[in-house]
């Protein structure tokens, strides 16, 4: 009886899921949605939601590149939103023309990677600066040299985040540079400057909070959000803005152009729109969200945390991160590859 | 008592060490991972007193549970085709003279061995992503054929090292005696097989488990596996709700494994 | 009578086929045409945003182990590549090595326990691998980490007195990698000896061989298949190894898995890829070439 019962669901398993109205296919990075604010738009809309994890911009790209995934929702960094446009794979959903559009911070809207907010619609945005203990180093830690020409104490206790184009921007302006640049002078300088600083990194990972709390790891260059998680383990965890400059990034919410829930996206998009809503998904992801009037909605220790509240003087040293075109990439990753063998 | 030793044939030198250090070795992580599902603080790494908070969350998370049962049904699925394939396999290719396109034969079971993950995973993801246009057909066949083609190799290595050095002379009796192919097989090789088989089973079953890259580029919407799961929140924070889960699914087999060892008792 | 004999090894022939068909299907359809696909990549040019540009070209096999310096154009041997290529090579070695070492101890324990015994500690020692890989992983991390269990008891014990840094080391990816794919050298192990005719074995003592000749001159030879099966099924899979090193050795210790992914990913180079996963390819036959020749000559006095 149970054998029978155990084979009749393992072949239900394989039937195909039947796709019945009220359905959304949300395909967003990991732990990166509120379970709470899905509830409520569950609860709101009659909307099944389904999230399905990816874990990188690139797997993203193929995976909706090569077709026949079932995905109604993708959520692309910005560096990866002009190459989606590119290929023919969001939909001009027009978010701009949505009910709740009106809610998006102003200088969210006219962004290099979606003029006017055609296709997408902010998700959570953040810096990449670098995280110091500053039990273990209490110099000025509003520079990269903290990672490119660590201070004595810091040497074999830095991590660097493995993400290339993060990295390489960090490194171009810190020798001077501008992000994305092909010019071989430049390019040259950081080789050498990141080869010299090699030495000095214990690794190169992700998920690195439990080791800063820890004090496995006393610097490194880190996410915004990622670094407040680690403060609220350990107060000596700070956050810094490299004065050089530093990438400013930003995940965007798309509607595919092969979906099939369009209507139910459509209503999605405009959902998180909502300042109430927004914050919702800060407060789970615990990085700004783009939406004006969200704020309020957030939990106290977010408004004043200095990870999200960017100082004045250094607001100017902050650039949107671009896509870098295929000759520059071409050079990094040859630079990368020789930096991680 | 060194002269009773002397008789133990089976005795090894140092073997009983090395067989309980490996088995302390092997636990050592398990029982970390157990320790910290009880955490109260958020981190699998740093200790903050005992909690059940995520057992709590991840009986409340039902895409964390949704993918454990869609890891365990692949993953029986798969290590049941593999091993079935892999036994006939087996059969096929030991014990006989050199045939045609044997070594063929042997590049292509051991194929999936050699070959980096991610690069059979991008190579189906475009393959199968073609079917399912094709077709629109998005289910959990595609996993389960791509989970059986790599289990296969793991079944079949184990099968044949049991089946190559299986005496032939009772086979052949049976055979004298008129017994059928399938009387054979069932009655005399099949029994002694077991162990290969139940070894076989056993490795694909935790490859499949186990498996991320292949799963992350050939699931559809909806189609998470546990490790797909972890996978997703590596960049970000991972919480003790996976050793939560892990503790249960462990102790689930414990439990299994105890009542069958109970049953298998009585029965004599 | 010729036709005899004939026909039946044409019907063994025939049922052969049959009994292979059902596995050769599904590897033809989820692994021969991947790797068809991939040699085609491997011959192609890169996308520029990933994928790949159907214009023949022979750029990714040159790179594999050929660069032209990115500054000052000059060609040369690709240090980066043979480095990791040579990292892959010793570590997966030396796993194989450290995997027979403990199991072949621990298999050959189990196949001497009572008969009913040996089921559940071959259950022993599966259980732990039914959690994931990923959280097993982070479990030994937990282990070799600076403030980790294994540096807090020695400081404890006075052994040492700074934390000892394992993590992020080759050391560290070693013990992950042992860790992982020890039951692939177990299983199969165990299976071979579970048949293990003691007979022989007494037969030994009786002609007063001691317990290393025993060991050597009986067990192991009877046992080999076994050995060759798990050393093959440890050996090759490490080579390949991704999620271990990544966790492991921490991004800056890579091994040729993890290259591979670097140009599927943010490397955006498949072609390269692909030509890498081919390369890899060629080591693992030629590494089981050598072994398979070397494992055949061993053989003792085959009479």
């Amino acid at each position: 009886m149970t054998k029978t019962l155990a084979t009749t669901a393992m072949f239900l398993a394989l039937a195909a899921p039947a796709f019945a109205e009220g359905e959304l296919n949300l395909y967003n990075w990991g732990n990166y949605t509120s379970p709470e604010m899905i509830e409520k738009f569950e609860k709101e809309t009659g909307i099944k939601v389904t999230i399905t994890d990816y874990d990188s911009n690139d797997t993203a790209l193929a995976k909706i590149k090569a077709g026949g995934h079932g995905f109604d929702i993708v959520v692309p960094s910005g560096t990866y939103v002009p190459i989606f446009i590119d290929e023919g794979l969001l939909m001009e959903s027009k978010p701009n023309e949505m009910e709740n559009f009106s809610n998006m911070d102003p200088q969210w809207v006219d962004v290099e990677f979606d003029p006017g907010r055609n296709y997408t619609v902010p998700w959570q945005w953040g810096t990449v600066g670098v995280t110091v203990n500053t039990s273990v180093y209490d110099g000025d830690i509003d520079t990269s040299a903290v990672i490119f020409d660590p201070p004595e104490e810091l040497k074999g206790k830095i991590n660097v985040t493995p993400e290339m184009n993060d990295l390489m921007g960090l490194a171009i302006h810190y020798v001077g540079g501008e992000q994305c640049t092909a010019d071989k002078e430049v390019l040259k300088k950081v080789r050498d400057m990141l080869q010299a600083a090699k030495p000095s990194w214990i690794s190169m990972d992700y998920g690195m909070i439990e080791k800063y709390a820890a004090g496995d790891v006393a610097a490194g260059s880190n996410w915004n959000g990622a670094s407040m998680r680690a403060r609220a383990k350990n107060a000596d965890i700070s956050f810094g803005y490299p004065q050089e400059g530093y990438p400013v990034w930003m995940d965007n919410a798309a509607i595919l152009a092969d979906a099939t829930n369009v209507e139910e996206a459509k209503t999605f998009l405009n959902f998180i729109m909502a300042p109430e809503n927004a914050a919702m998904l800060s407060s789970f992801a615990r990085y700004a969200n783009g939406i004006a009037g969200s704020e309020e909605f957030m939990p106290e220790d977010m408004k004043t945390a200095p990870e999200i509240v960017v100082p004045a003087e250094l607001k100017g040293a902050a650039y949107v991160a671009r896509t870098c075109p295929p000759e520059a990439t071409k050079l990094y990753t040859a630079i990368w590859t020789e930096l991680q063998k | 008592m060194a002269r009773y030793t002397r008789y133990d044939v089976h005795r090894q030198t140092g073997f009983t060490t090395i067989a309980f250090s490996c088995f302390v070795l092997l636990y050592m992580p398990i029982i970390l991972l157990v320790i910290y599902s009880f955490n109260a603080g958020s981190s699998i790494a740093i200790w903050e007193g005992f909690s059940w908070r995520w057992y709590q969350s991840a009986w409340q998370n039902e895409q964390v549970q949704e993918a454990t049962v869609r890891s365990l049904i692949i993953a029986l699925w798969a290590s049941a085709v593999s091993t079935s394939v892999a036994v006939m396999a087996a059969l096929a290719t030991t014990r006989t003279r050199k045939f045609r396109g044997q070594s063929v034969v042997f590049a292509l079971i051991n194929q999936p061995l050699m070959v980096p993950e991610i690069v059979t995973a991008v190579a189906l993801l475009i393959f199968f992503a073609g079917i399912k246009v094709a077709t629109g057909y998005t289910g959990l066949f595609y996993l389960i054929l791509a989970h059986s083609a790599f289990c296969i190799p793991f079944a079949y290595l184990p099968i044949r090292a049991r089946l190559q050095g299986m005496d032939l002379t009772l086979e052949q009796a049976a055979a004298d005696l008129y017994a059928t192919p399938f009387q054979v097989f069932r009655r005399i090789t099949l029994p002694q097989l077991w162990p290969g088989i139940l070894a076989g089973a056993m490795l694909a079953f935790v490859i499949s488990l186990d498996d991320v890259v292949i799963t992350e580029f050939v699931k559809s919407a909806g189609q998470d596996t546990l490790p797909t799961y972890m996978l997703g929140q590596l960049r970000r924070v991972v919480t003790p709700e996976i050793n939560a889960i892990s503790t249960a699914l462990l102790s689930i087999s414990i439990l299994m494994v105890i009542a069958f060892t109970v049953l298998s008792k009585m029965k004599k | 009578m010729a036709d005899l004999a004939q026909a039946t090894q044409q019907r063994a022939a025939r049922t052969r086929w049959l009994l292979l068909a059902p596995a050769l299907v599904i590897l033809l359809i989820a692994a021969s045409g991947p790797l068809l696909i991939t040699l085609v990549y491997s011959f192609l040019t890169p996308g520029d945003y990933g994928g790949v540009e159907w214009q023949f070209s022979v750029d990714a096999w040159f790179n594999v182990v050929m660069q032209r310096d990115i500054f000052d154009d000059t060609l040369g041997f690709s240090d980066a590549h043979l480095s990791i290529f040579a990292r892959s090579v010793k570590l997966s070695l030396m796993t194989t090595v450290l995997c027979l070492f403990f199991g072949f101890p621990t298999a050959y324990f189990i196949a001497t326990r009572p008969k009913k015994q040996r089921d559940l500690w071959m259950l022993l020692i599966i259980i732990p691998f039914w959690t994931n890989l990923l959280i097993r992983t982070f479990a030994v991390v937990e282990l070799v980490r600076n403030e980790g269990t294994v540096n807090t008891l020695l400081l404890w014990l006075g052994v040492i007195d700074a934390p000892i840094q394992m993590l992020y080391t080759e050391f560290s990816i070693l013990v992950g990698m042992v860790y992982v794919y020890l039951p692939l050298m177990v299983l199969p192990l165990y299976a071979a000896m579970e048949r293990l005719d003691f007979s022989l074995v007494e037969a030994a003592y009786d002609l007063y061989a001691t317990r290393f000749q025993v060991l050597r001159r009986v067990i192991v030879p009877l046992v080999k298949p076994g050995v060759v099966a798990g050393s093959i099924l440890v050996f090759v899979p490490s080579l390949g190894a991704y999620v271990t090193p990544r966790v492991m050795g921490g991004g800056n210790q890579l091994m040729i898995g993890n290259l591979i992914e670097l140009q599927f990913g943010q490397g955006r180079n498949w072609p390269l890829g692909a030509a890498l996963s081919i390369t890899l390819l060629g080591i693992v036959m030629l590494a089981l070439l050598l072994y398979v020749r070397a494992a055949g000559s061993e053989e003792p006095h085959r009479g």
